[in-house]
Formats: C-alpha cells, sequence, structure tokens
C-alpha cells in the first residue's frame, strides 16, 4: 500500500512551471529519493508535500487521505516529518530544547494547563525530555543539549534537526538534501542514520544531490527536470536510463 | 519539577515588603502610591513581554486593551443606568443582582453596574476585541503587524476622545472603589494606601506566575520556537496562527485587568491612557527589560513607571521613553539586565588586576 500518493501535482510561479504533473507514489517502509539538477523542483515538490505551498494542480494523499490543501501544522500531526535544505533550528533555543519542539504533536499541555502548571503535565514534560535526550544520544550530540543550537557546527546542527524531525515519531520523514555541506565521514554515517531509521518503520523521502548516498540507501528513486517527472525506478535501472544520463552529462540535442 | 523557576518570587515579594517597611519608617508612604501606579503598569508589561519577548511578535495597541478594561468598567460603574433600567438587557443583569443602587450627593438615585460585574464584563469586551483584531492583524509580520496595531490603538484612542459616554476629552471620574474581597476594596483613599500597595503587588505576583509557568510549558516552547523559526515550528506541528493569538489576546487581557484595577485606584480615567505614546512607551519598557526576560521587564516597568510618576522626566516625559527606545535598539538590543553586562564589568576588573 502507497503511503504518500502524489497526483498529477503541479506549481506554477508566474509562468515558470516549477513542478509539472508530476505523479508517483511512495510505499510504506522504503527509502525513496527525488533527484535531477538543480532548479528542476525537487524542494518546490517537498514543500507542496508539507503544505508549505499551495499547490496549482493535482493532490497529495497520505494514508489513503487527501492532504493537500491542509495547512503545515496539521499535515506534520497527521505523521509527517520534515527537515531543511537550509537548516532551520530555532534561535535562541538549545539543542535540547530544540529537539522538544518536535515533541509537540505527541503531547497535549496547553494554555491554561500551561498557566497553571498543572500536576498532570509535569509527566508529560519529564518524558518529553527523557525522548529528546534519547534521540540526542542515538544522533551522537548528547553533550551538546544545553548548547544553543544555533552556535552548534554545521554538521551537528543536521543531527538536531533529524533528531527534531524524529522527536514528532513521523510515519513518513521527509529529509531536504541531508547530505549538503557534511564531508564524506559524515555523509557515511548520515546514511547508516537514515538506514536506522527506516529499520524503525519510518518511511524516508529525501531530496538528494549526492548520488553515491542516493544510489547507496534508496530503494527507488524519481527523476525530476525542469518540473517535470523523466523517470521513476530502482537505483540500478537509473544508472543506465538514458535520459538521466543525458540530464547529468548536459547533453541537449533537442534545444 | 522546575521548582528553579519560583526562586526570584520570594525576593521579589521580600523587596515589596522591605520597601513598603522602609516607607513607613522613613515616613515616606506617599511613595507607595506611585509603586501602586507602577505595579498596574508592570502587570500590562510583563504580558506584553511575552507577546514580543516570545512569540516574537509586536503590538503598538497595549494602550487600547489597558483602556478598553479602564473605560468599560468605570463607565459601567459611574453611568447612571436608570433611564433604561427597563431594557431587556438590564432587566437580565439585574435579575443576577449585578447591578446596584447607590444615592449621589443631590439624594437622587443612581443605578449602576456592580464593580465585580463590571470587571468581569470589562474582561470579555476585551477578549472579544483581541480575538476580533488579532485574527486579522497577526497573519501581518514585523513593522507591518506594529503598524496594524499601532492603527487599532489610534482606532481606540480616538473613540474614547470622540464619545460622550466616555467622558470625551475628560475621562471617567469619580470612579468608586472595587471591593475586590470582603475588607479589601481597591480605591484611593489615604488610609487605603498600604493596603492598596500590597493588593497591587498581589495581583502582580500573581499575573508573574502564571507567566512564568506559561514560559517553562510545552506552549512556552513552542511560542519560542514561533520567535526562532516560525514555519520550521509549523512543520513540528504548532498552530503557529492559534498561539499567536491565544498569546496576544492573553496580554490583552493583563492590560485590560491593569486598566481596571488601575482606574478603580485613580478613581477616574482619561484618554492619555490609550494615547499611542503609552503603547510606545510599554514597547520600549519591553526591549530595555531585555525583551525575553521576564523578570528585566518587571524591573524595568517598576523603575521607569515610578520615575515618570514621580515627574523627574518633566515635560519631556515622553521624549525620554523615545530616546530610551532608539538608545536600547542601537547598542543594547538584548537589553539592560543581561548577564553579559555583568561578564562586561567583570572582565574590566579582572583586567585591572592582572596588570596591577
Amino acid at each position: 500500500m502507497a503511503l504518500l500518493e502524489i497526483q498529477q501535482l503541479s506549481r506554477r510561479f508566474g509562468g515558470l512551471r516549477a513542478v509539472d504533473d508530476v505523479s508517483f507514489s511512495v510505499p510504506e517502509g522504503i527509502i525513496k529519493a527525488v533527484i535531477g539538477p538543480n532548479g528542476a523542483g525537487k524542494t518546490t515538490l517537498f514543500n507542496l508535500i508539507a503544505g508549505n505551498l499551495p499547490l496549482s494542480a493535482g493532490s497529495v494523499s497520505f494514508k489513503e487521505k487527501r492532504i493537500s490543501g491542509l495547512k503545515p501544522f496539521q499535515i506534520a500531526s497527521k505523521g509527517i516529518s520534515r527537515t531543511y535544505q537550509s537548516i532551520k533550528l530555532y534561535l535562541g533555543m538549545t539543542a535540547l530544547e530544540n529537539v522538544m519542539v518536535g515533541c509537540h504533536t505527541h503531547s497535549s499541555a496547553g494554555f491554561l494547563a500551561g498557566m497553571f502548571n498543572l500536576p498532570w503535565t509535569w509527566k508529560e514534560e519529564k518524558q518529553i525530555r527523557e525522548k529528546s535526550m534519547e534521540l540526542l544520544s542515538l544522533l551522537d550530540i548528547a553533550e551538546f543539549a544545553d548548547t544553543e543550537a544555533t552556535s552548534l557546527a554545521f554538521g551537528q546542527q543536521r543531527a538536531v534537526e533529524l533528531a527534531r524531525a524524529l522527536a514528532s515519531e513521523p510515519e513518513l520523514l521527509l529529509l531536504d538534501e541531508p547530505a549538503a555541506g557534511l564531508n564524506i565521514y559524515e555523509t557515511a554515517r548520515l546514511a547508516e542514520l537514515i538506514t536506522k531509521v527506516r529499520d524503525r518503520k519510518i518511511t524516508v523521502l529525501l531530496v538528494e544531490h549526492d548520488m553515491s548516498l542516493v544510489m547507496d540507501i534508496s530503494e527507488e528513486i524519481v527523476v525530476l527536470s525542469f518540473g517535470r517527472k523523466i523517470a521513476e525506478d530502482t537505483p540500478h535501472a537509473i544508472q543506465t536510463n538514458r535520459e538521466v544520463v543525458r540530464i547529468y552529462l548536459g547533453e541537449d540535442d533537442d534545444a | 519539577m522546575g521548582l528553579k523557576k519560583y526562586i526570584p518570587i520570594p525576593i521579589l515579594l521580600l523587596a515589596v515588603v522591605a520597601i513598603q517597611l522602609t516607607t513607613h519608617y522613613t515616613e515616606t508612604p506617599f511613595y507607595l502610591t506611585q509603586l501602586t501606579m507602577s505595579a498596574y503598569y508592570a502587570l500590562l508589561v510583563t504580558g506584553l513581554c511575552l507577546v514580543m519577548g516570545y512569540a516574537g511578535q509586536i503590538s503598538l495597541g497595549h494602550a487600547g486593551f489597558f483602556a478598553i478594561g479602564g473605560y468599560t468598567s468605570a463607565a459601567l460603574t459611574t453611568f447612571n443606568f436608570t433611564p433604561v433600567k427597563d431594557h431587556a438587557v438590564l432587566r437580565f443583569f439585574d435579575k443576577f443582582h449585578l447591578l446596584m443602587t447607590t444615592e449621589d450627593m443631590f439624594g437622587d438615585i443612581l443605578l449602576n453596574f456592580h464593580p465585580w460585574a463590571a470587571c468581569v464584563i470589562a474582561i470579555i469586551v476585551t477578549i472579544i476585541i483581541a480575538f476580533a483584531i488579532g485574527i486579522p492583524v497577526l497573519k501581518l509580520k514585523g513593522h507591518y503587524l506594529a503598524m496594524a496595531t499601532l492603527g487599532f490603538g489610534i482606532i481606540i484612542y480616538r473613540i474614547v476622545l470622540a464619545t460622550e459616554f466616555f467622558g470625551e476629552a475628560d475621562g471617567i471620574s469619580e470612579v468608586p472603589g472595587f471591593n475586590v474581597l470582603p475588607g479589601v476594596s481597591v480605591n484611593g483613599d489615604f488610609d487605603a494606601r498600604i493596603q492598596n500597595y500590597y493588593i497591587a503587588w498581589t495581583l502582580v505576583t500573581i499575573g508573574l506566575v502564571l507567566l512564568l509557568n506559561l514560559i517553562h510549558s510545552r506552549v512556552g516552547r513552542a511560542l519560542r520556537a514561533i520567535h526562532g523559526a516560525e514555519d520550521a515550528a509549523d512543520a513540528m506541528g504548532v498552530d503557529t496562527a492559534g498561539y499567536k493569538l491565544n498569546i496576544f489576546v492573553i496580554s490583552a487581557v493583563f492590560a485590560s485587568i491593569a486598566g481596571i484595577f488601575l482606574t478603580h485606584y485613580n478613581g477616574g480615567i482619561g484618554p492619555s491612557e490609550a494615547g499611542v505614546m503609552k503603547s510606545v512607551r510599554y514597547v520600549a519598557i519591553v526591549a530595555i527589560g531585555g525583551m525575553a526576560s521576564l523578570w528585566g521587564a518587571l524591573v524595568m516597568a517598576v523603575g521607569l513607571s515610578f520615575l515618570s510618576l514621580r515627574g523627574m522626566f518633566g515635560s519631556y516625559d515622553d521624549a525620554v521613553f523615545g530616546a530610551i527606545l532608539i538608545l536600547i535598539m542601537l547598542f543594547a538590543p538584548d537589553g539592560l539586565l543581561r548577564l553579559h553586562y555583568l561578564d562586561k564589568v567583570k572582565r574590566f576588573f579582572r583586567k585591572t588586576e592582572d596588570i596591577s
């Protein structure tokens, strides 16, 4: 059964078709990658799925329910979490606090419970804190728990962002260029992590430029070019796909 | 759990008592009047601090909410409703004993709202207006939001200035005392000065505890996340629009309660309380307190309001607050009471030691 179903999705910016009639599905429990040259519409596609951009046509369904048209926070509470190409951590908050915000969808203390510090919220807070520490440990950054997240090194910031996304216990994790700016060791570690995440029954959809990473870990690949889907296949088949090779080598014979 | 956040509360209470005792033994009890008024302004400022420093939104309209509370309460407790006492609305309130009759100096019977009823109605009115304004306005960001809330403040100011019911330029005077509890009355009588000083500070303390709790809760974390990276907060399931609206309304209620109590304490309210410069002043105080510092906002609100009420700034009152805003934004955008200033001072002394 497909966890995420994208049907004839389009998004225009004025005359530009950033995403043009794209359809594909993400089966449950796999790692799927979206690749394509710069400007192919990958990040736009992510923003459409996560609800950050309204779509021009088509639909996005999650667990057989239409999610397009919902607000980002509603989509998040349905079980889709994400990271950003340009890291977006909360300024002025520690690494631990950043991850704790990730637990938002699975906790419930509201304004009144908070203002009156109701006893039942104490237990919830404790659980949030423990779970967040566990995730920081899982990503080897527990020692930076009380450091302001935005002052960490780049790779560590990526890890905090990933921990935050995992804290929301998503069923689908959207990773927007998770390897950007990482060195080869960090990238290898990331590959290991993503596989570990998948083993936790979390489906992963990632956008990535690093071909070795994509080919290593993903089970299916979608290739976009100028907003259109030009191929969808296994890594091996994609590597030998003539159209894909043509795009990546920049050969241009049909103007 | 997490009792650390309450540590400054007993210190605050000790300071409050110490100041009262000092004024008693130095025979300067007149300071208590301004300290009481400053406390109510501090209540408003701490509420605004949550909107600005934690949720990262700005409001240049909080004097408007202060005025809505003060004016509603003042009008309902002073306006003589006798001519319309058979109206269905008033009969409804009368049924629940929310009205009371008093006799004026000419022996005429006046029909007014009981202060408690007026207080509750004022808060409800504030909540309704805060929602009505907040829903469209909080969609804006940055200086657009500042301008929109400024517009709201100007509207409230012009309404109270032009409405006969609100006393036009004279405002409303002869507002009766507010018997909060039997034997506990908010009024400006000389012999009730000490009592009122403690009423005001009790209210501030309650407000502080509620806000401290909120800051250190799941909601407080979400608010700071909105401040830190709004779309990432949204992506983690935080209903950013709803949270911003709620905190805006809560701070409006704080402003309104401050307005209600101060109006009963002063025995009246005038249009200057609704003025735009008042809103600017509150924003300046939050800024100088360090934006995301409840305690900084409290200390600065009391200190600066006290100096202003004592007339220390003379006729340059508004100019002083304007200047403070400019200087803070230029030289200490984190506020004056930040620890790194202490560090700087420490470092300064350490250096001189090393040299010697």
